[in-house]
């Protein structure tokens, strides 16, 4: 059958079973819109004030609803905004197809009107980036994009098309194949036999070698990684770690993968980890990593890093064994295919003593201290006043420490943070393509007033759409995170982190048409949180915090795990 | 027990299969630039397979900076095979055309001579200068273009280097670190 290049796009998202796009249309992309003004009932366009928001909305769509995000933008200066985005996708592993289009055929390569070199600009910070210059590639393309972007280490993939191959009188065979179904066809056969689309085939003898490790050692640690979250392998780690019987240090990735409040919980591991974990690592005699890929905020000093144990790394990608941490085994698969084998006849272990002796080193909790504000204190009225399984998105620096310390997490998708590219101004992006993705859960965004500066003209994208999102700004007036390394490492030279200036978040809400709230005590909060949970719109909590404030405990970059440099 | 990888520096040869596609060659070659790591010499070429081009880079570096950066080389879309050889176990060539002064006839007889020497050979005369080609290992190349200098040499084109495995053993070979790299792959 003929259509026209634009319809089969469509059509190729529709067989991914793509219901909602985020985006921001422009030049060489209108052909595009054009076209999905024509499926507007099949799919819902969110419009968001800028690129890079479309891009962290797409990204939190992602991880919070584990399908794969879809984020459109124009050429040029549409693309190198989304770049911020893709490589936040990136770096955590988050599955997005990013749509762009180009100038035509024969402006190409001449430094046209918004001309730029999108596949070159993606090509570091994506899987794949497909330039479609012939518009009868589009269904073969756009079917290899999304399995590149869903199977195995799921990631980001950018396709940009030329805006002649966009054309309305460019028309193409096109025939409708679900992709459950698309596997037949010649180019996912040929996608599928140089890199296979599903790993089944997971050794044997590397899961009964780690078997007979289990079960000599002693004092054995489970790290929770974000390959838990993205393989939604939580309940399989959740059996293992009980059969294990071990303390579960969890990285921020890893948020979500075991319940935050579990009693085998050592809590968060590296930089900013608790006691337990920290010493647990440096105790333990084995060290089992799911899906972890031992980034330098983990493994700070690679050399003395788990040095009396054995380390075990179970991870989908070949390219991660070895990488940051030697390792004394590894098996590659998916978590969630790799613990069902290993959970399969693995006997109850009791690990009693070695467990009294790191979990009561988790963090003693804070004393009510109702006068001044206590970012702990916040995050616990969060917690109570809110519903279980409300979702958190965060930005960077100090409240997303705070946030990923003190609330718990019991589900993948529940937390969403920037954890590998740091990227500030991630969180409202992320809670709106979260709460898109599940209209019926609360969505609070914990934010740094540096952070929600960043990106805070994403407010009308909440309002416009109706999005009951609560952003809470921990408004310390300093870029705390920043603050605190020149407080405890550069002799308190506070170099250009301090910010005291405007807007008033509260003004700032309701100019956005949304309910702004400013709390200065603990009393206060847990009132604006109630009258926000009420409101039915969205909110901003503005509170208001001492720029002293810092995140404990922490250890230096670089320095054993232990070497703590704040309690 | 952890691998051990070797620390020493010495020239690895990394041979890749890819997909003949635009932009294939950059993607491959960005892997050693975003460590800052300097190629030797990238030669990209034809194979037995048609649309199938065999990219061989030579790198100065230890083993483990080799291993990863095979192992993220081998998640690559296009990228089909990827094999590490060190010198022992294989067998590299260079081509070398080297455009030599040659003032008079003494000094064109003189080069013929080292040429011959060499088992290299004249392709080109003109009055006031030869070129010759060279095909060899690069020491040997190296050593003639020395014996040359005396000459003065005006221009050199070489190849860069070309490797394949000693024996029966393939690239398309799949051995158990074949497999892992495929696994890794799974990327997909």
């Amino acid at each position: 059958m003929k259509i026209r290049a634009t319809q089969a796009i469509m059509e190729c998202l529709l067989e991914q079973e793509v219901d909602t796009i985020f985006g921001y249309p422009g030049g060489t992309i209108l052909n595009l819109y054009d076209e999905l003004y024509h499926y507007s009932e099949k799919i819902t366009h969110v419009l968001t004030a800028h690129e890079q928001g479309a891009a962290h909305a797409a990204d939190g769509y992602a991880r919070a609803t584990g399908k794969v995000g879809v984020c459109f933008a124009t050429s040029g200066p549409g693309a190198t905004n989304l770049t911020t985005g893709i490589a936040t996708a990136y770096l955590d592993s988050s599955p997005v197809v990013f749509i762009t289009c180009n100038v035509g055929e024969n402006l190409l390569g001449k430094d046209s009107f918004q001309e730029v070199d999108s596949t070159g600009i993606a090509m570091p910070i994506t899987k794949a980036a497909f330039l479609v210059r012939d518009a009868q590639q589009i269904p073969d393309i756009m079917r290899q994009a999304f399995a590149v972007a869903a199977n195995g280490r799921p990631g980001p993939v950018l396709i940009d098309f030329l805006k002649n191959v966009t054309a309305p009188d460019q028309m193409i065979d096109y025939e409708f194949i679900p992709w459950r179904e698309n596997r037949s066809c010649a180019s996912m056969r040929s996608l599928n036999a140089s890199h296979q689309l599903k790993n089944t085939n997971i050794n044997q003898q590397d899961v009964d070698t780690l078997r007979e490790m289990i079960a000599e050692a002693k004092r054995p640690l489970l790290i929770c990684g974000g390959g838990v979250v993205r393989s939604r392998a939580h309940n399989e780690f959740r059996t293992f770690a009980e059969k294990m019987d071990a303390p579960v240090a969890i990285t921020v990735m890893g948020g979500g993968g075991f319940p935050g409040a579990h009693p085998l919980t050592s809590g968060m591991i590296g930089m900013h980890g608790s006691r337990a974990s920290n010493v647990a690592v440096d105790e333990c005699d084995l060290l089992i990593a799911v899906g972890c890929r031992f980034s330098d905020r983990v493994a700070l000093d690679p050399a003395t890093f788990a040095k009396q144990a054995k380390i075990v790394q179970i991870d989908i990608d070949r390219a991660e064994i070895d990488k940051n941490v030697l390792t004394d085994h590894h098996i590659i698969g998916s978590a969630r295919r790799v613990l069902e084998m290993l959970n399969e006849g693995l006997p109850q272990y009791d690990h009693t003593e070695w467990k009294q002796h790191i979990l009561p080193l988790r963090a003693p909790s804070v004393a009510a201290d109702s006068a001044h504000l206590n970012p702990q204190q916040i995050m616990e009225t969060i917690r109570l006043n809110t519903p279980e399984d409300t979702i958190v998105a965060t930005d960077v620096g100090q409240h997303q420490m705070w946030a990923i310390k003190h609330l718990h997490f019991n589900y993948p998708g529940q937390l969403l943070t920037s954890g590998g590219f740091g990227t500030m101004g991630f969180g409202l992006g992320a809670a709106i393509g979260a709460q898109v993705g599940n209209p019926g859960k609360r969505v609070i965004h914990i934010a740094g007033d540096g952070c929600f500066r960043m990106n805070c003209h994403e407010l009308c994208t909440v309002q416009h759409y109706n999005l009951p999102i609560i952003s809470v700004v921990f408004n310390n007036g300093t870029l705390g995170m920043v603050r605190q390394w020149q407080n405890l490492i550069y002799g308190s030279r506070f170099s250009q982190t301090t910010l005291d200036r405007g807007p008033d978040f509260v003004k700032l809400a309701e100019a956005y048409g949304l309910h702004g709230y400013r709390a200065t005590c603990l009393q206060e909060v847990e009132d604006c949180i109630r009258q926000a949970l009420a409101c039915g719109t969205g909110a901003v909590i503005d509170c208001v915090l001492d720029m002293d404030e810092m995140v404990r405990p922490m250890v230096a970059a670089g320095s054993p795990i232990t070497k703590f440099l704040l309690d | 027990m952890k691998r051990e990888f070797n620390t020493e520096h010495k020239l690895y040869t990394l041979c890749i299969l890819v997909d003949d596609t635009p932009g294939v060659l950059s993607q491959v070659a960005r892997l050693f630039s975003r460590k800052g790591y300097n190629i030797e010499s990238i030669v990209s070429g034809a194979t037995d397979k048609p649309g199938i081009t065999r990219i061989s880079i030579e790198i100065l570096g230890d083993e483990l900076m080799i291993d990863q950066i095979a192992a993220q080389c081998s998640k690559l879309l296009p990228v089909k095979a990827v094999k590490i050889l060190d010198e022992e176990s294989c067998i590299r060539r260079e081509i070398a055309l080297i455009k030599v002064r040659a003032a008079d006839r003494l000094a064109r007889d003189e080069i013929i001579q080292i040429v011959n020497i060499f088992r290299a050979k004249v392709i080109d005369v003109g009055k006031e200068a030869l070129t010759i080609w060279v095909f060899g290992s690069q020491s040997k190349n190296t050593a003639l273009i020395e014996m040359l200098e005396d000459f003065g040499i005006l221009e050199i084109a070489k190849t860069g280097t070309i490797a394949i495995e000693r024996g029966r053993n393939t690239i398309y070979d799949n051995n158990k670190l074949q497999e892992e790299y495929d696994y890794g792959k799974h990327v997909l």
